[in-house]
């Protein structure tokens, strides 16, 4: 539902960003998004294409990582991807692991194309 | 092409006005809860029992969210307790911006207490920190006993899931047992309250939650003062 809300922040980055390059286009912006952040990447992908429709930036590409929730075991180390909500260390067996990542709402990198000598 | 690293979060601009908020309460010794839920789980009418209980001389105040209607501070306002309504006028959450807002006007060293009611909502608002030093999840027996599975996120982000309406356990087909369950597999470490605003007993378990709290909040803020 607040999809649209998180586009807008995306493309406010990707302008505030791309005023930085003004030789340049942005291409690609990618993100990474948990799947404990309560974003829908479809809908999301949806709400920026309508977003961008008419402003120039027809042309960007939404790349959307999506990760999952990974958890810490404090006995053995192990680092792991949690599913189907079992927590239990795959290494060691251990109970308790910690959360280490997975509610991730993040700009990872944005990529821009180098307009050519002459043509800007 | 060449890549440029970004490395930032998608709602820095919410996360920065949240910690500055965050401070504001931690310096005034204010601690704010931002209850969330869905539309009818019992947010208004818990505070409303929350509000009457208190004694006059507490320092308790209230930001009641809804996209639209001021209903719920009316409501709210009877117990005469400083209290506003954040009219969204469509946006399905609370943000940040809108909490720096609607303290305006008010003297924060006054306020130990501040409920923030969010917005009736599962989803949305779990992605925006209000600077609260707890986000506090309701559930109601009418609900799906399912929820915290459908709806992971906010489950895992609240300190404390309030099971509301206990009252109508014997007419509801709501497994409080599963509820406990899913809540915790969501988020072992998730506090639960059984409660309910019609019964004193049931409520009494809330309220005993909320002192344990505040205690535990003035406990570490008067250190830090220190």
């Amino acid at each position: 539902m607040h999809e649209i809300g998180i586009a807008n922040s995306i493309l406010d980055a990707v302008r505030s960003e791309a005023a930085r390059y003004p030789q340049a286009r942005p291409r690609r912006i990618s993100v990474r998004i948990g799947e404990l952040a309560a974003i829908d990447p479809d809908a999301l992908a949806f709400c920026f294409t309508a977003l961008t429709r008419d402003t120039g930036l027809e042309s960007l590409k939404l790349v959307i990582e999506r990760c999952p929730r990974r958890h810490r075991c404090p006995a053995c180390c192990a680092e792991f991807d949690v599913a189907g909500y079992d927590f239990r260390c795959p290494q060691c067996g251990a109970e308790n692991t910690e959360f280490l990542s997975g509610d991730q709402l993040e700009l990872a990198s944005m990529e821009v194309e180098e307009d050519e000598p002459g043509t800007a | 092409m060449s890549q440029v690293p970004l490395e930032r979060k998608v709602l820095k601009e919410n996360d920065l006005i949240a910690a500055q908020l965050r401070e504001r309460f931690r310096l005034h010794g204010t601690l704010c809860l931002n209850l969330v839920s869905s539309p009818g789980s019992g947010k208004t009418t818990l505070l409303e029992r929350t509000l009457a209980s208190m004694a006059p001389t507490e320092r308790v105040a209230v930001l009641t969210g809804d996209i639209q209607t001021e209903n719920d501070a009316r409501r709210l306002a009877r117990y005469g307790f400083p209290v506003k309504q954040i009219t969204t006028g469509g946006t399905c959450h609370l943000d940040a911006r809108m909490i720096e807002r609607h303290l305006a006007g008010w003297d924060l060293s006054r306020i130990e207490l501040l409920f923030i009611e969010n917005v009736g909502n599962l989803v949305c608002p779990s992605s925006y920190d209000l600077g609260e030093a707890a986000k506090i999840v309701l559930l109601s027996t009418t609900e799906g006993d399912d929820k915290p599975l459908k709806y992971p996120s906010i489950f895992f982000k609240s300190e404390l899931m309030v099971i509301t309406k206990i009252d109508l356990l014997p007419y509801v087909p709501f497994n409080i047992g599963a509820a406990e369950d899913n809540a915790r597999l969501v988020h072992p470490e998730i506090e639960i309250v059984r409660t309910s605003s019609v019964t004193s007993h049931a409520l009494a378990r809330w309220l005993a939650w909320l002192e344990r709290r505040r205690q535990q909040f003035r406990a570490t803020h008067d250190t830090a003062m220190v």
